[in-house]
């Protein structure tokens, strides 16, 4: 990258900026003529001056020049105005420049935004683009968060001063300029004294802040540091709770925002100081004004309205002056803020652009054997991992590879994988240097996975087709507003550098996945999925989520059919007992009080949990029912039960999480408040305490609680004003609740709790897994297997796939490794989180499914147990970085080599 | 039936018998009640003892696996308890258990049990001398068998 900032934002703006000037230079001239004004008004009008007899007049907008050669030439002669008359004229034209002024501040301004802005843009992207072009070594040595902290936030002011770059010292300097040479007009003595303080500033004040820059340098870096070291406690939160090194952590965090309060402190000392000073020189101009400028006008040797005119004028001069300074500040610090990003993201070894460069059509497949040729490979430590391999791999062969402890193959599928470049030989793909392939090719003819998995915050569909999604493959057509805004997006990106590839394009490249669109492709998705046996962890993820009914509408429209197969199922197997379902017209035993009363799903925050009790239309439906002392006196029974059983244990104690009603925290809570209320009548109890207890009620099921508070009458009371509720409900609740319907589809339910429409009984062990199994057989029987296993692709992975299982995640890998069918598979020890007789059966299936339909792509495969190579074509074994046999599982083991002993 | 009549239940009891009810009750809450139509399956010999279970009402068997199939060795009745050996010794089953008839049961989990022991001595030393006296029962009953060889 352009080592200078002040080049980088010439090559890229010049047209720009010298446009910009132009325009400053031109609003100089409204500038300048206001500083005149003032004097013209209090020496003409006002004074009196050429007034002097009354009803003269004086021409106002005279047009005329002295002409060289030609002499005195008059354009306009102008209009005759009197002294009342003239006043007027030359206020109104002095508002008028005001504004013309003004407007040109506006569109300068403007300007300079959108021209930072653009190359802040330009700035981010490059930087960007650089990081994805980093050869794989510089990854080792980088904090991510740091490098995010450079793109985000240090590049940051490089924006706001670029615009300023050129025009500010222009404008700033003009505007100083003019400021000085209109008090040099006026008078040469007051404008020498203006000069002298000024010389001062522009000498003293940049001096005292170098300081400044070297201090704001070191804030620069410690706070990257600092974002750094958070980076990594979050990313290694677990190794920090497991060594119980928190303490540790919180030390080292709170030296380092020591330091960078020091580092802060010490600036604004020197800032202020600085400022401190710059305002003293400012404020003492006046004041020599006044005295010597007030001495000259009682000598009579300079008029009043002159001195006026130089005290206005110098107003506008510290102004211009102190922006100036500030801009060599700012040029300073942003130079130096430039270089050091600009030196982080200097890396030797940079992937070519070409590697990278977009390509629309598929590569022809790799019909070239992959070999590695001398090839040696070595940690960063300098250990050999490699020494002088060479192997080939022929298309469609499939090889096992198996290595002792330091044996190296994981290397050398790193190698094929160009994870880590070799030390010396190379990779090849038939006479080609596989590391000078493009990556259109290497990305979509070969798949890689491992046994560390980068997995993007995003549903698990995006995860699996993340690697087929190479390029844009079709071009959207945009309407209306979208079609300008599409417009719009594509101009500005031009402007600023960025490309112009559409992200809400359809990506996705079918063909390589074996499918002709997005119908079909659910199709190849099932197959890699049920080959590294992941689909049955994703079906109970979609049990357990609420789908979303813009894209699976065949479940809501089938909710009915289901929910009937389901009862059948269930009546047929003598399971009816499983399940207590919801009936509008009956209470559930098996729910809530809560969910009897509301019976539906809370849509919104209004209804939902703790805000139940307090919502005022619904304490007056209980109020009307009749129910609300009823409930009240239930609470204060379970506050009591709950407070006798568990007030004697420690909060943490883990029979807290039998207690349904309350937490461990509110339990002294509850306490006091059961004190306070035990003897005072319902009526005197405040409203809030009322729903503080009655909340307790709505979490009670009989069966499981067995307090014995609920009794026939009591429930055909509940259901009397559960109708009475939705009877009346205000619009403002319309969507905050979604009623239990048997006919309706719940879309703020799971689909699991869709299905069911009903609650499992608490008192039938192992009854949820029974019951789980059931609904599997129903959906595949009714055909909404698929659908359900597509609510389970939306679940979001969570950052770095966190919220799935080391296993899941590597099961997942290999499916985005499978799915693009590659022409070399290449699976460096990918199960590694799975028990052998997992690996083993996800093996035999990736085998299978790979050459599904006459494909045979080459695959070579890291196993992690040699016992896996009998599955394989050929096995290659190594030890200490080489080679050391390579055959048929059949020639190895009849050998006496190592294979021999490592599988003994 | 509600949690204050399991108390009452869990008293009749012999191990629980001397407990302080509030705590029986606590016991109570934390555990779950648990119905079996006859000829469900409580546990299996073998399995991994997680849970011992108070019968509240109806009646169990207990088998043993032999090799001609299982042999009925006893039957379990109201009051009794079934299952505490697993959880205390964490062993395996040593039998199973099997509804005979419509079953309650009030099944409560291994760790629940013993944080209770470890909390309340009095209960431990309840549960040490019913305990105590089984094993004297037991040593009775074999110096008996031994003597009447």
């Amino acid at each position: 990258m352009e080592p200078s900032l002040a080049r980088y934002i010439w090559t890229h703006t010049k047209k720009q900026q010298l446009w910009i000037l132009m325009i400053v230079v031109l609003s100089m001239i409204p500038y300048f003529m206001s500083f005149d004004l003032p004097k013209l008004i209090v020496n003409g009008p006002i004074q009196g001056g050429g007034f002097e007899q009354p009803g003269a007049t004086q021409p106002f907008m005279r047009l005329h020049y002295n002409l060289p050669f030609i002499g005195e030439v008059q354009f306009f002669s102008g209009f005759q105005l009197d002294r009342k008359e003239t006043l007027f004229a030359l206020s109104v034209v002095f508002l008028l420049l005001v504004i013309i002024n003004g407007l040109f501040k506006l569109y300068i301004n403007t300007y300079k935004g959108r021209l930072g802005e653009r190359m802040l843009r330009r700035i981010r992207f490059d930087l960007v683009d650089r990081v994805l072009r980093f050869p794989p070594v510089y990854f080792k040595r980088v904090k991510s968060a740091e490098v995010a902290t450079m793109v985000k936030d240090e590049v940051e002011p490089l924006g706001g001063f670029i615009g300023d770059a050129f025009v500010q010292p222009v404008l700033l300097g003009g505007q100083a300029l003019t400021a000085m040479l209109f008090i040099m007009v006026q008078n040469v003595w007051l404008g020498m004294i203006a000069a002298v303080i000024v010389g001062i500033q522009i000498v003293l004040i940049p001096r005292m802040r170098r300081r400044l820059i070297v201090l704001g340098r070191e804030r620069q870096l410690t706070a990257r540091a600092l974002s750094g070291r958070v980076g990594e406690i979050v990313d290694g939160i677990g190794a920090v709770h497991v060594h119980d090194t928190s303490n540790y952590e919180r030390a080292d965090i709170a030296a380092r925002l020591g330091l960078i309060f020091k580092i802060r402190f010490d600036l604004y000392q020197w800032k202020f100081m600085v400022k401190f000073l710059n305002n003293f020189l400012a404020q003492v101009t006046p004041f020599l004004f006044y005295m010597i400028g007030g001495y000259l006008v009682i000598q009579g040797r300079l008029d009043v309205g002159q001195l006026v005119a130089v005290i206005g004028a110098y107003k506008d001069l510290p102004g211009p002056m102190k922006e100036l300074i500030d801009w060599d500040q700012a040029r300073q610090d942003v130079q130096v803020k430039y270089q050091q990003v600009v030196e982080q993201f200097t890396a030797e070894g940079l992937i070519a652009p070409t590697i990278g460069a977009l390509a629309i059509d598929d590569p022809a497949p790799m019909t070239n054997p992959l070999s590695a040729i001398n090839l040696s490979m070595a940690d960063d430590g300098g250990a050999m991992l490699l020494d002088r391999i060479s192997l080939q791999v022929r298309p469609g062969e499939t090889v096992a590879l198996v290595s002792t402890t330091t044996g190296g193959a994981e290397a050398l599928a790193e190698a094929f994988a160009r994870l880590n470049r070799p030390d010396s030989g190379r990779v090849a793909s038939g006479a080609d240097d596989l590391l000078e392939l493009p990556e259109a090719v290497t990305g979509r003819r070969m798949s890689y996975a491992s046994s560390d998995v980068f997995l993007f915050q995003a549903s698990l569909r995006d995860n699996l087709l993340y690697g087929l999604k190479h390029a844009p493959l079709t071009s959207v057509t945009y309407e209306g507003a979208a079609a300008d805004q599409r417009r719009w997006n594509i101009d500005e990106a031009r402007r600023s550098g960025n490309p112009e590839l559409d992200i809400h394009s359809d990506w996705i490249n079918y063909a390589s996945a074996g499918a002709t669109g997005p119908h079909d492709l659910f199709e190849a998705v099932r197959r890699v999925l049920d080959a590294v046996v992941l689909s049955r962890d994703i079906l109970d993820l979609g049990l357990r989520s609420s789908a979303d009914l813009t894209r699976h509408t065949e479940l809501a429209r089938r909710i009915v059919e289901l929910r009937a197969a389901l009862r059948t199922r269930l009546e047929h197997e003598g399971l009816s007992g499983l399940v207590a379902p919801f009936e509008p017209g009956a209470y559930n035993k098996e729910a809530t009080i809560g969910q009897n009363l509301l019976f539906g799903a809370a849509a919104g925050p209004e209804l939902a949990d703790r805000a139940l009790a307090a919502n005022p239309y619904f304490a007056s439906v209980l109020k009307q029912a009749g129910l609300d002392r009823t409930f009240y006196e239930m609470g204060m029974e379970i506050a009591e039960q709950a407070i006798e059983l568990f007030a004697d244990l420690p909060p943490d104690h883990q029979f807290f999480q039998q207690l349904a009603f309350m937490s461990a925290e509110e339990i002294p809570a509850y306490e006091s408040l059961l004190q306070r209320l035990k003897n005072r009548p319902y009526e005197a109890v405040s409203e809030n305490d009322r729903a503080m207890i009655i909340t307790l009620s709505f979490n009670y099921i009989e069966p499981r609680h067995r307090f014995g508070l609920l009794s026939d009458e009591l429930m055909s009371k509940i259901v009397a004003a559960r109708n009475q509720f939705y009877e009346n409900l205000p619009p403002e609740l319309q969507n905050a609740v979604e009623r239990y319907d048997p006919a309706k589809y719940i879309a703020a339910a799971t689909v699991m709790d869709n299905v069911l429409f009903g609650r499992v009984g608490t008192n039938h062990p192992d009854a949820p897994d029974r019951i789980r199994s059931i609904v599997y057989d129903i959906l595949d029987e009714l055909g909404l297997y698929d659908e359900l296993l597509d609510v389970g692709l939306d679940f979001n992975v969570g950052s770095g796939g966190r919220r799935l299982t080391g296993g899941q995640r590597q099961k997942l890998d290999v499916a985005r490794a499978l799915i693009k069918r590659p022409d070399f598979l290449i699976l460096n020890r990918p199960l590694s989180a799975l028990d052998q007789r997992m690996q083993d059966k996800v093996l035999r299936n990736v085998l299978e499914e790979a050459r599904r339909d006459g494909h045979s792509p080459a695959i070579v495969w890291v196993v992690t147990n040699p016992a896996m190579a009998m599955m394989f074509d050929r096995v290659v074994v190594f030890d200490s970085g080489r080679l050391v046999e390579d055959g048929t599982h059949e020639t190895l083991l009849a050998g006496n080599g190592i294979f021999k002993e490592l599988l003994s | 039936m509600l949690l204050k009549d399991e108390v009452g239940m869990l008293q009749r009891v012999p191990l629980f018998a001397a407990i302080e009810p509030t705590k029986l009750k606590l016991l109570a809450f934390t555990s779950d009640r648990v119905s079996y139509s006859a000829g469900q399956i409580l546990f299996r010999q073998g399995d991994e003892g997680d849970a011992a279970y108070v019968i509240l009402s109806g009646r169990a068997d207990i088998l043993v696996d032999s090799d001609s199939g299982p042999i009925k060795v006893a039957e379990l009745e109201s009051n009794s308890i079934v299952g505490e050996i697993a959880i205390l010794c964490n062993s395996s089953r040593t039998a199973t258990v099997r509804a005979a008839s419509p079953l309650e049961v009030l099944r409560i989990r291994k760790d629940h049990f013993l944080r209770l022991m470890r909390e309340f001595p009095e209960m431990t030393i309840e549960i040490l001398r019913v305990l105590a006296d089984r094993l004297s029962h037991t040593t009775a009953d074999l110096i008996d068998a031994r003597s009447a060889k």
